[in-house]
């Protein structure tokens, strides 16, 4: 009893300049109700948030498609050329469409060839483990919190810690090597590997997102009622037929909200990968985030206009794949009003 | 103990174990290793010596080969248990190894040497933690500072985030005014907008309000997000309107509403949104790998990653360094992880 009303002492004594701070601050603002009207104090508290918004988010949104229509590798606006369609013209520039090396770009396809394997590739197992996951967990289980959160643990953790966890486990004396060694497989340096790396980058994401769609997936499946099952079960249906007639089929809206969200989350890929792998080896896990980085700030050959007509292709993709979520979201809603 | 004999022997129902029972069990334990076994991997590793660190096969556990300074010889030896010809084992010192035979010494006697083949020796290793892994990073590194850049930006990224996104919540959902709807769209429109999208155009902006190398330009773009206005706005809308006006009956100001009243309600949305807000910015990387290229004031993410990406990689550094960088949003797991499972599963929002 004591101790509550001590730490609620404790809190008000730390809260009371704040309050203060707050009633200094309320006497220019009656003064502006005043003068405004209540609507008008509605622009001000709406003002923070949309100036911020709009100097950091639209604003370079705007800007963008200017940016990619000039040249140089200036970064100031004003001090860049005009030069038109030319860097959409330098990206699509190739000797053969079927052959990224013939491109002028070649390191922009290289990027979209190896993020489309990556996005099909991970998305396809990403849904497969997530799903598998969704409905162990939402068996009938002692301790189902606990499991969840097992699932769950790796969302939270940096992509930093991510890629430098793996990258210590894939080691030559990494635990991989021992685990294997066990079995008698000679020790291997993975990450000198290019195949073996680019599994390697689809494997340590599906690790790091797994729980996060899994956690979707389960809501979706608890929200499946009860009566269902217990209906399909006086009838005897086998649990195979239950799981195609009724499991699947009422949890296919967060089902592509799950693939869609995999989606956009797996063409922007980068800040595991580039720790794991900065990329490599060779050009084997560069994928389009990383050339639009590297175009636009670390390369020797900058080339920032370049970087911002990748980026607006990249965009487009991930606008496409946006509209789809709004449309599945929206059917979803109709549905659910009838 | 019940709990986990209740897990062992569930079964479907029934009589016998069904496939599924065992698929279920499999994958539970299977995904209890492979979630949580990396980092504990990470953390037995960062409490290694280089030399530890450098063995294959791997010890799980950081043990030491034990060492004694014998007189006679400048460098400390190693110390082996030794099975001797008749039989007997001695803990000996080696003194040189020549092919598969080892010449060692015994430390109370170092006048006579014995021959030993290298099959018949095992090194005495007791566990030890390299704590100087943890403490030396503070000198070699800047580690601190480091430190001190993530804490101050995420805390204060946070703490502006909750503010600035509250007040505007609570224009969306208690005023009534023109271009409302206009408002909300681009919010939520933008929520799709990630970084790479906009990052050069963004670093341009930045460079020319001077924010270039400075943490308030890792800070300032990351405030306004959509993410938190749409959830306290979700929530702002459950307090009854009734409340308001009554407030406003009593003369108090619109400010003084937002602060005294909805604010307290909010307190749930906004500690789901300050929990989010705090593992994001902590979490931040490409954003701060752009805006910041002095040492000094590096984040600990981008200082991890600029470190474990030179030639000569200190492992033993970086991992102890790694395990730092992780506890943070090892607490959330462990304190406040259902309110972030529920947000999620809530909203479908990260």
């Amino acid at each position: 009893m004591s101790t509550t009303t001590n730490t609620s002492r404790l809190g008000s004594l730390l809260m009371a300049p704040v309050h203060l701070l707050m009633r200094i601050i309320d006497v220019p603002l009656r003064s502006l109700q005043k003068a405004t009207g209540i609507s008008g104090m509605a622009a001000f508290f709406l003002a923070p948030n949309m100036l911020i918004f709009g100097i950091f988010v639209l604003l370079p949104l705007v800007i963008n498609f200017v940016y990619s229509m000039t040249g140089g590798t200036a970064f100031f606006l004003a001090e860049r050329n005009f030069v038109g369609a030319e860097q959409y013209s330098r990206l699509f520039t190739c000797g053969s469409y079927l052959d990224p090396m013939s491109c002028q770009e070649d390191a922009f396809w290289t990027a979209v060839g190896n993020t489309f394997w990556f996005v099909i590739l991970q998305v396809t197992l990403m849904i497969l483990v997530a799903l598998v996951t969704a409905l162990i967990l939402n068996r009938d289980l002692a301790a189902r919190s606990f499991w969840r959160a097992v699932f769950f643990f790796p969302v939270l953790l940096s992509p930093v810690v991510v890629g430098l966890i793996w990258k210590w486990i894939l080691q030559r004396q990494g635990l991989l090597n021992f685990g294997l060694y066990q079995f008698g497989v000679e020790p291997y340096t993975w990450l000198t590997d290019r195949n073996w790396t680019f599994v390697a980058t689809i494997g340590v994401s599906l690790w790091a997102h797994m729980g996060f769609y899994a956690l979707i997936l389960l809501a979706g499946l608890q929200a499946i009622p009860k009566d269902l099952y217990e209906a399909a079960e006086m009838d005897g249906t086998k649990p195979a037929r239950v799981f195609w007639r009724i499991t699947l089929p009422l949890l296919m809206p967060n089902l592509l909200v799950v693939v869609v969200l995999a989606l956009i989350r797996a063409v922007q890929i980068f800040d595991e990968v580039y720790v794991l792998t900065g990329g490599g080896p060779g050009t084997s896990t560069f994928y389009l985030t990383q050339y639009i980085y590297e175009t636009g700030f670390a390369s020797a050959l900058r080339n920032p206009g370049l970087a911002a007509a990748a980026s607006i292709l990249m965009g487009l993709v991930l606008v496409v794949l946006t509209l789809i979520q709004l449309g599945i979201g929206q059917r979803g809603e109709k549905k659910g009003k009838r | 103990m019940g709990v986990a004999s209740r897990f062992i022997l569930r079964r479907k129902g029934g009589k016998g174990w069904h496939w599924t029972d065992i698929v279920t069990w499999l994958w539970l334990v299977g995904g209890l290793i492979i979630m949580f076994g990396p980092a504990v991997w990470l953390v037995f590793s960062s409490f290694k010596t280089p030399a530890g660190l450098a063995e294959f096969p791997p010890s799980i556990l950081p043990y030491v080969t034990q060492q004694a300074t014998v007189q006679g010889y400048d460098k400390p030896l190693q110390l082996f248990e030794a099975k001797l010809p008749d039989g007997s084992t001695r803990v000996l010192a080696e003194v040189r190894r020549i092919g598969i035979m080892s010449q060692m010494v015994d430390p109370k006697t170092p006048g006579e040497t014995i021959r030993v083949n290298i099959n018949d020796r095992t090194p005495v290793r007791t566990l030890s933690f390299a704590t100087e892994n943890y403490t030396q990073p503070f000198v070699h590194f800047n580690f601190l500072r480091y430190l001190w850049n993530s804490v101050f930006v995420t805390v204060t990224a946070t703490l502006i985030t909750l503010i600035v996104n509250s007040m505007a919540a609570f224009a969306l959902s208690k005023y009534e005014f023109r271009g409302r709807s206009v408002a909300m769209l681009i919010i939520l429109a933008t929520l799709m907008v990630p970084l790479s999208v906009i990052m050069v155009p963004l670093y341009s902006i930045i460079s020319s309000l001077g924010l270039f190398n400075n943490l308030w330009g890792v800070i300032l773009p990351t405030v306004a997000t959509p993410t938190g206005v749409f959830i306290l706005r979700q929530y702002m809308l459950t307090i009854p309107d009734e409340l308001i006006d009554a407030a406003r009956m009593d003369k108090a100001s619109e400010w003084q509403i937002y602060w005294r009243i909805v604010l307290p309600l909010t307190a749930p949305a906004l500690a789901v949104l300050a929990i989010f807000s705090v593992v994001w910015r902590w979490n931040d990387f490409l954003w701060p790998l752009i805006v910041l290229s002095r040492r000094e004031l590096y984040t600990l993410q981008v200082g991890l990653s600029i470190y474990s990406g030179e030639l000569n990689v200190q492992w033993h550094f970086i991992l102890a360094m790694t395990v730092v960088t992780m506890i943070p949003v090892v607490l959330v797991f462990i304190f406040l992880q259902r309110f972030i499972t529920t947000g999620i599963a809530g909203t479908g929002l990260k």
